[in-house]
């Protein structure tokens, strides 16, 4: 029989394999950068690691996780640490998120750093604290339109958090939308309740976790959570504290305002504006009327941009910064002020205006910068 | 048969009178796509150089020891793309390695040159006028300078145009391939000093 036919595919056959062998042999001893040290905060913590894959899940596969919104693919620039050993200049895919004074001091992506060699990390103390919780959906519950209140609970877990930080939710693959997701919301419940954790999260049209949460996400389902992360917490001094939220920035204020109350730090004076545009948007009213009730020094006002008429409202309408300007002027006297904002990038912009105006400087206005 | 060409002088003449992209028109579309800054195109002419050297030698020993032995001529385009992916492969993980700076200067355009022209018509070229080695090596570092040349000479010209008042219809696009145009009649002035085929 003439087995000549079978000489083509032999040959492309033998010279793929000796490429592929070549390659494979190439990626063991290339790729292979053996065990590495990362010594973080300048030495507190020194891990021994297997090299060859980003820092940022380098990192999370130890136990320490950086936050991160975007899962890894660099499109979200939250996995920001310091690296004060070289590893190489910043790359293009990193400047985007990266400000001047960033890139000298070596702030880098850790999900664009690939662990080649010894490192030396700084990041916050506090993220040794954050722990990846699998946790159930104990109930959802619609508090506006378009706001669920989502509760946790984190089956035995606890996370140790300071009223005003945020939990990332990891979404996980659905419909056309493949890997998961990670989100950042606001804890809105209280730190003393550590063994649980609610999200406020309004339905952002076209969001990807929002969308999980309001259309796919079951009661008695389990979802993992990170967390907690952030800086945004009230100062423990006892000038006056101007909270202003609007939708879902409600979540931060809830959990501060509530574990002031049980610490009893019920002596400082505390203005919460909060802004909704009809009735149909506002929510806990009960709530923030009953700490009213209970804490003298506290004063919630709420107003309508776009009142209706069904809505039957006598409280102050206007947008959320006009009526903070007219309080500011009119009725907050001249004691020494701080700012806490939480809402959209625009809502924050415009109240830093207002209230810088009415000499509150930046320095003394804290906000979360995710939008 | 080789024909009888001093390797230096199908250097010469590869790099001028019968460049790989102006007289040929091989690697047009990283030459358009990747011609706007100046870094990049450094970059991506550095990287085409190395790899035509690599896989025109690889793709010769090849040809030569096994493809005409077993008369499996035909396969030469499987063979040479083969070959050509896998260098490039091997490339990219080596220059990770050994130069992390280097790695980031090519960035994307390494794995891109797989599927740039010029190097499987270097290939076959070498395979169609019979080079001996040293020839095709000579042949494949000279196609490399040219197209490196011919990218740096329009990223050049590009930075010129940015500014220029160019009429609406042709921005883009079309001036860039008026401008190639205009660069393959200027390289055709060079044809008087060698002629290879």
């Amino acid at each position: 029989m003439d087995l000549s036919f079978l000489e083509a595919p032999l040959i492309i056959a033998g010279i793929t394999g000796v490429f592929a062998g070549v390659i494979a042999i190439l990626d063991s001893i290339v790729n292979n950068y053996g065990t590495v040290t990362l010594s973080i905060n300048g030495g507190k913590k020194e891990l021994s690691v297997e090299g060859g894959t980003n820092l940022l899940n380098t990192l999370s596969s130890e136990g320490i996780y950086l936050p991160s919104a975007c899962g890894g693919r660099g499109s979200c620039g939250a996995c920001k640490c310091q690296i004060t050993s070289d590893v190489g200049p910043h790359l293009p895919t990193e400047t985007p998120y990266l400000t001047k004074e960033e890139m000298k001091d070596n702030i880098r992506l850790s999900c664009q750093i690939k662990v080649k060699t010894d490192l030396n990390l700084q990041i916050p103390d506090s993220l040794f604290n954050v722990k990846q919780i699998k946790s159930k959906v104990v109930t959802i519950k619609d508090v506006t339109h378009d706001i669920k209140e989502v509760v946790f609970d984190l089956q035995g877990e606890t996370i140790d958090f300071v009223a005003g930080m945020y939990m990332q939710i990891v979404v996980p693959g659905y419909g056309k939308i493949k890997g998961s997701t990670q989100r950042a919301y606001s804890i809105s419940s209280n730190p003393s309740d550590n063994g649980m954790c609610e999200l406020l999260i309004r339905l952002v049209p076209g969001g990807i976790a929002t969308t999980y949460v309001h259309e796919h996400l079951q009661q008695g389902q389990e979802m993992e959570l990170i967390g907690p992360f952030g800086d945004f917490e009230r100062t423990m001094d006892d000038t006056i504290m101007v909270c202003v939220a609007g939708g879902s920035g409600m979540a931060p204020f809830k959990s501060i305002l509530f574990d002031m109350l049980e610490k009893g730090e019920t002596g400082r004076e505390v203005w919460y504006f909060f802004g909704a545009r009809t009735l149909k948007d506002f929510f806990y009213m009960d709530q923030m009327k009953e700490l009213e009730k209970q804490w003298s020094n506290f004063h919630f006002i709420g107003a309508l941009s776009e009142p209706q008429p069904e809505d039957d409202w006598d409280g102050e309408t206007g947008l959320i910064t006009d009526v903070l300007d007219k309080y500011l002027k009119e009725k907050m006297g001249d004691k020494k002020k701080q700012g806490f904002l939480c809402g959209s990038p625009g809502m924050i912009n415009a109240c830093n205006n207002v209230m810088t105006d009415n000499g509150i400087t930046l320095d003394q206005i804290f906000y979360d910068k995710f939008a | 048969m080789a024909p009888d060409i001093h390797p230096l002088m199908l250097l010469v003449a590869s790099i001028f009178t019968s460049n790989i992209l102006l007289a040929n028109f091989l690697g047009m579309c990283s030459f358009i796509s990747i011609s706007k800054d100046i870094k990049s195109a450094n970059g991506l002419g550095m990287a085409v150089t190395v790899v035509l050297v690599i896989t025109a030698a690889l793709n010769w020993a090849i040809l030569k020891y096994v493809l005409i032995p077993l008369d499996l001529l035909y396969l030469r385009y499987i063979v040479f793309i083969i070959v050509i992916a896998a260098t490039v492969q091997m490339l990219e993980m080596i220059i990770d390695r050994v130069s992390p700076g280097l790695y980031m200067a090519l960035g994307i355009f390494l794995p891109l040159i797989t599927v740039n022209c010029a190097i499987l018509g270097v290939a076959l070229f070498m395979e169609i006028r019979s080079y001996t080695f040293t020839q095709t090596l000579f042949f494949a570092l000279g196609s490399g300078l040219g197209w490196w040349l011919a990218i740096m000479a329009l990223a050049a010209i590009q930075k010129k145009i940015q500014k220029a008042p160019v009429p609406a219809g042709l921005q883009g696009p079309g001036i860039v391939l008026f401008t190639i145009g205009f660069m393959a009649m200027a390289f055709i002035g060079f044809s008087g000093m060698v002629n290879v085929q």
